[in-house]
């Protein structure tokens, strides 16, 4: 298990690694100013000159990029405009724009996007694999093909489209509940869902679909295997069979897909984000790119992939917990 | 598909250029017949009534998206033609649904005052040329990896899927977001315009580099299980080279999975293509396009007409919807384990 865990994470370093030079050589190599493209469209040139000198970009890129990672690790200090800016660790830039580490922004925005992906898994792991397990269990029925025509619709809805609709029927014609907004659960739980039950519903539905689809095709697969056929020949009752022996079984590969989805989703969902308006990470990160805010979008990038490799890690390891069969090698 | 696909169920066997196997010669109407796989494949697509809807409005959609210029001539109307006299002083469309008439049949664009109809087209044109260009790309550089993957193993194979791996940990719609501007800054001056064909290149190559993962994935699962078969190893005791093997052994024997994935792929990117340009990144004006058109409506979703957003959001739902229901059909048809 350990000699698996230390494999796994050199591998997950190595990408993330890669990951920050890729994005690093983007938004530093790539434009033939960065300075100008940091500081935005109405910069003086004298503006522009500081921000250069300020992030080091006269330096060779090599230096800049070690720079960046002994940010990351313990902390620089950014000249802005003469004003000296401790940036504590970890540091991942300093937004010029709103005068302040990106890391101040980011700590503002994660609780909003965590909120909404919290509630919206609730919603599509219950919804979806519920209505999957069910619909497998009475497969060729009607509920079946309604299941199934029903999860094909809304895999084929845009969250905008789902959202739109619903802030038409909830909140602009009927004012049944209030404009999605965020409160921190700490300050008041009951305003903090409220504010939440839009967006979870939209993007909940919508990957229900996904997931009744999948624990379908899971639960159909797993019926036919021999274990299930054993426990049903030993005289086990149905409902024994299938939620002590088919269910667990066909829903190990749904939780590896709902931990990757969950490592997708923490670093910003965008569209949901915009269409409710709320200021999480993904909305951030959209402003920031209109904005041409790039040490935040950057931030934001490798925010995302931290989360996305550090996802996959930790369902490879729970993955051998739960099913027996795995051996880490 | 098939070669012979007119003849496949026809009544009398004995006319099929394909294998015939004419079991019992008295009650002829019984006979079995020999089929090939696509010929399976194309039989069980004729009888799925929505895969022939949805094969319908797909075709429908291609057409009028590449037909769009010449119904703009006999509907009369331009797509970018402000009908400013049709607006009140909001700048919304007078009458009901969006200002909907004999002359503007799915109304008016709030504010600019152009034909809805004519942009829903014309976007169209735009989603579909990046939605097949970007699935052509993505699709045979996914085959090309997977292959080259399965086939040589080892450290080439070790390479290939750290690779994957590594390009499938970035986060695809915020690092499509953030270097679709910098590509465009890059590549002209400040102030300079950005041409519309040049954006649309700029989506297409993102779309490219981040679609063709789980193609990669699933062709070198394939070709794993292929490579050890008697009649690889047969090509290859005669000398056959390695190219030889890959694409005239192998290739034709993946096929299915590989359409599949294309007709999967084609509603995949032209609601990512939509989502960008509803986070208003992807497509700029004068080029229409229907995320564009759900992002503006999306502006006016306050007012008592709904139609300004619902109108282009459902545009877009139809059109991924049919492609959806197409690639499902198509793999149920290819799958020969797929029981409806």
């Amino acid at each position: 298990m350990l000699r698996f865990l230390i494999k796994r994470l050199l591998l997950a370093s190595t990408t993330l690694v890669a990951i920050s030079i890729v994005t690093f050589l983007l938004f530093f190599a790539v434009p033939s100013s960065p300075a100008w493209v940091m500081c935005g469209r109405n910069c003086s040139p004298e503006r522009i000159a500081q921000v250069e000198k300020s992030l080091g970009l006269d330096q060779p890129l090599p230096v800049q990029y070690t720079e960046f990672v002994k940010g990351i690790f313990v902390g620089r200090t950014i000249d802005d405009a003469g004003t000296l800016r401790e940036c504590d660790a970890p540091c991942l830039g300093y937004s010029f724009r709103s005068k302040e580490p990106v890391t101040d922004t980011i700590s503002r925005s994660l609780p909003v996007t965590v909120s909404i992906v919290v509630g919206a898994m609730v919603v599509f792991l219950t919804v979806g694999i519920g209505l999957g397990m069910l619909a497998a269990l009475k497969k060729g029925t009607v509920f079946d093909r309604a299941a199934i025509g029903a999860s094909v619709g809304f895999a084929s809805t845009q969250t905008y489209t789902l959202g739109g609709v619903l802030l038409l029927v909830f909140v602009y014609s009927t004012g049944l509940l209030p404009n999605p907004h965020y409160t921190p659960i700490t300050q008041d739980p009951l305003d903090w869902a409220a504010g939440m039950l839009l967006p979870w519903i939209t993007l909940g539905l919508i990957n229900s679909a996904l997931y009744a689809r999948l624990s379908r095709a899971q639960m159909i697969e797993t019926l036919q295997e021999d274990f299930v056929r054993t426990a049903r020949a030993k005289g086990l009752p149905a409902r024994v069979v299938t939620r002590r022996h088919a269910l667990r079984a066909a829903i190990t590969p749904i939780v590896t897909i709902a931990g990757v989805d969950l490592g997708g989703y923490l670093g910003g969902v965008v569209i949901t984000e915009s269409v409710f308006s709320l200021n999480g990470i993904g909305r951030e990160a959209a402003d920031a790119v209109a904005d041409l805010n790039l040490p935040l979008v950057m931030a934001t990038v490798l925010l995302a992939a931290f989360f996305i490799v550090t996802m996959n890690i930790i369902v490879d390891m729970l993955y051998a917990v739960i099913d027996p069969r795995v051996r880490l090698g | 598909m098939s070669n012979t696909p007119a003849t496949a169920d026809s009544r009398s066997p004995g006319t099929e250029d394909t294998a015939v196997a004419v079991l019992q010669p008295e009650t002829a109407a019984k006979a079995f017949v020999g089929r090939s796989p696509g010929e399976l494949a194309w039989i069980r697509l004729k009888r799925d009534r929505t895969a022939f809807g949805s094969f319908i409005t797909v075709v429908l959609f291609i057409v009028v998206a590449l037909a769009s210029p010449l119904i703009s001539k006999l509907y009369g109307v331009t797509p970018t033609a402000g009908n400013a006299g049709l607006l009140n002083s909001e700048g919304l469309p007078i009458g009901y649904l969006g200002g909907i008439s004999a002359d503007h049949w799915l109304g008016l664009e709030a504010g600019s005052g152009r034909d809805l109809f004519m942009q829903l087209i014309f976007g169209l044109r735009t989603s579909l040329i990046i939605a097949f260009s970007a699935a052509i790309i993505s699709i045979s550089t996914g085959v090309v990896i997977g292959i080259i993957s399965g086939y040589f193993g080892g450290w080439v194979d070790q390479a290939l899927t750290w690779f994957t791996d590594f390009a499938l940990a970035f986060p695809f719609l915020v690092f499509a977001l953030a270097i679709i501007p910098i590509i465009n800054t890059a590549s002209y001056d400040v102030g300079e315009e950005v041409p519309g064909s040049f954006r649309i290149g700029v989506i297409i190559g993102v779309f490219a580099l981040f679609g063709w993962m789980t193609t990669a994935r699933l062709v070198r699962g394939q070709i794993l299980s292929l490579r050890e078969r008697e009649y690889v190893e047969a090509a290859r005791a005669a000398g056959a080279s390695s190219a030889h093997i890959l694409f005239k052994q192998l290739l034709p024997n993946i096929w299915a999975p590989i359409l599949v994935a294309f007709s999967l792929a084609l509603p995949g990117f032209i609601a990512a293509e939509a989502a960008l340009s509803f986070l208003n990144i992807g497509v700029v004006e004068p080029t229409p396009d229907l995320g564009r058109l759900v992002y503006y409506g999306r502006q006016w979703l306050g007012t008592p007409d709904w139609a300004y957003f619902l109108i282009p959001a459902s545009a877009v739902f139809i059109v991924v919807l049919a492609f959806n229901l197409l690639g499902d059909s198509l793999r149920d048809a290819l799958d020969p384990k797929s029981s409806k």
